[in-house]
């Protein structure tokens, strides 16, 4: 199983190097998985060649989501599970963002199903999609303040925290 | 000509809110229909009435705590969310699950599926006017809850999934209440069957409504029944097999018409391989046998051991008040829950709580492309539309 799937990351690497040889900022492997981070602004043209590349054929977006590294910068990993479902394989893209800056190009128009994906990382991580053809919130209200699956958002909130008292009261540790 | 003027004339469609207190949406989806006459041009679906943030409340707890989490989401497939997150975690850390313990697992889930496609199969006929099939449903999937009561003493927030096994090992009379079970359950389906297949009215809600083709499925990340009516056999128990599916032998049931009837069939028949499964998983789950890893630190140990050894009780103190610290990484999981691909993906920094948990929810996702299958129909096939995709709005909204 972990032999076949690293036969398979060096193949994804292979030929996306080989497609444009800046497309491959780095490759791993844990646990049988492979991980590709590609640079933020050949996201978009990586993730249309990965689904269209005869060799490749991930026709399936399976999932999109973000990790908040913070306090650590780049704070934002995306990642992008792709599922080629003529291939039986299975990859994960990544792009790292700076928190100063957290803005990809969007791929809805790679894949439509992406439209909510990133609609719901946009509303819990405020991370912006340029070309998203209906960038809003999708599971918050339209006036929520802030973005809470941040790590420097509390768990407990910021409003409407109910009193305690000193027994309860949690250290600010994010 | 005339229907071409009405569908552009701005004046002459009407917005009509539905829900989200509406019975047939299941739950708590708001849909913004945009109608002309009964043909609706636009559908914007509006959700997040029961987001619950479990995805920010994974993060304060431990890996063992959140378990209790992951029931409450698809609240009709406790025991494929519980599966989901145990995998995830075991993957992190690397552990193996005593095939005893796999093939309960294997044994419970499928039994979940078939209770989950009897909750959609009732309330879906009830949606389109046959009232009986839902008492007849419900009938036997309180024989199903039953049986989880037995093996862990709730009907439906079982948490009996448990990182590196299950929580107890099966209770007397398991065999005979499943065995019950497995004689009674295909003659149910074949009633359900008489009463639906060949129902004029049934043939022409379901018939041609909510077509989808495969290329657009795919494209809008649609897994599960859906995707199988639409003709793709893609399935996770046998694409990616997880908790030993390779051993077990089944068909994953596809259709081309890729309508609401199609689905209907398509889930009918999953009913019966999963009674395929369960009848084999009944004979490979032995009588003695371990239910958990061995992992001390990790799994809790046996009540026994904890009394009388001190290493025991030290590990059992450590595991519930201070957790377990799987190596940093990540890890992506999905299986085949009754409604499609359930994904979960876990982050560690090294920490015993986890940096990041996510849930990819097949209800989410498919009810993303509810517009396109509404979109020119009626509007009484909306109610048909958003029944045939099974949608549970805890696992929408998370």
């Amino acid at each position: 199983m972990t032999e076949t799937s690293s036969q398979n990351a060096n193949v994804v690497a292979e030929l996306l190097r080989s497609w444009n040889p800046k497309a491959v900022a780095e490759v791993s492997e844990f646990r049988g998985e492979t991980t590709i981070v590609v640079p933020r602004e050949l996201l978009r043209a990586a993730a249309a060649y990965c689904r269209q590349h005869a060799g490749l054929q991930y026709n399936l977006l399976t999932d999109a989501t973000c990790l908040d590294r913070y306090p650590h910068e780049p704070r934002f990993e995306l990642n992008y599970h792709l599922v080629s479902i003529p291939r039986r394989e299975k990859v994960r893209l990544k792009v790292k963002l700076s928190g100063n800056d957290p803005v990809v190009d969007s791929l809805v128009v790679v894949w439509p199903g992406a439209n909510w994906l990133e609609r719901e990382i946009f509303d819990l991580f405020g991370i912006r999609f340029l070309g998203h053809p209906d960038l809003r919130r999708i599971l918050l209200p339209d006036d929520w303040e802030g973005h809470p699956l941040r790590r420097d958002y509390p768990v407990e909130g910021y409003r409407d925290v109910p009193n305690t008292g000193e027994l309860f009261r949690k250290s600010s540790t994010p | 000509m005339t229907t071409v003027e009405t569908a552009t004339g701005a004046a002459k469609t009407m917005v009509l809110n539905m829900g989200p207190q509406h019975p047939s949406t299941h739950g708590v989806l708001r849909i913004l229909l945009e109608l002309d006459g009964e043909t609706v041009v636009k559908a914007v679906p509006d959700l997040g009435y029961l987001h619950t943030g479990i995805e920010k409340s994974c993060e304060d707890k431990t890996y063992s705590q959140a378990i209790t989490l992951t029931d409450r989401m698809d609240y009709l497939n406790p025991l494929g969310n519980n599966l989901v997150y145990c995998l995830a975690v075991e993957k992190l850390l690397g552990l193996a699950v005593p095939k005893r313990a796999q093939y309960i697992r294997v044994m419970m889930v499928e039994l979940q599926r078939i209770s989950s496609h009897l909750v959609w199969l009732g309330t879906h006929a009830i949606d389109l006017g046959a009232m009986s099939v839902f008492l007849y449903c419900f009938r036997e999937r309180e024989e199903i809850l039953k049986i989880f009561e037995m093996f862990s003493g709730q009907r439906m927030m079982t948490s009996y999934i448990r990182i590196g096994g299950v929580a107890l090992d099966p209770p007397a009379g398991w065999r005979q209440a499943v065995e019950r079970f497995l004689k009674m359950m295909p003659s149910r389906v074949d009633e359900y069957e008489s009463l639906l297949t060949e129902n004029r009215i049934w043939m022409g809600r379901t018939k041609g409504v909510g077509y989808i083709s495969a290329e657009d499925a795919i494209a809008y990340s649609m897994t599960g029944p859906t995707l199988r009516a639409a003709g793709v056999a893609y399935d996770n128990r046998k694409v990616f097999p997880y908790s030993s599916y390779e051993e077990f032998d089944f068909d994953i049931p596809t259709r081309t018409d890729s309508d609401c009837f199609a689905r209907y069939m398509i889930r009918v028949a999953e009913m019966r391989e999963s009674l395929k499964i369960i009848r084999q998983a009944f004979g490979k789950i032995t009588n003695e046998g371990p239910i958990k890893a061995e992992a001390p630190g990790i799994i809790p140990p046996q009540r026994e051991k904890m009394k009388t050894e001190m290493e025991a009780l030290i590990y059992h103190f450590k595991i519930f008040t201070e957790g377990f610290s799987p190596a940093p990484g990540e890890a992506f999981v999905t299986v085949e829950s009754p409604r499609g691909e359930l994904g979960c993906f876990i982050a560690s920094d090294g920490s015993p709580k986890p940096l990041r948990v996510h849930f990819r929810s097949p209800s989410y996702i498919n009810l993303q492309a509810l517009p396109k299958l509404i979109e020119g129909q009626l509007i009484a096939d909306v109610i048909a539309c958003i029944g045939t995709i099974d949608i549970v709005l805890g696992e929408v909204d998370r």
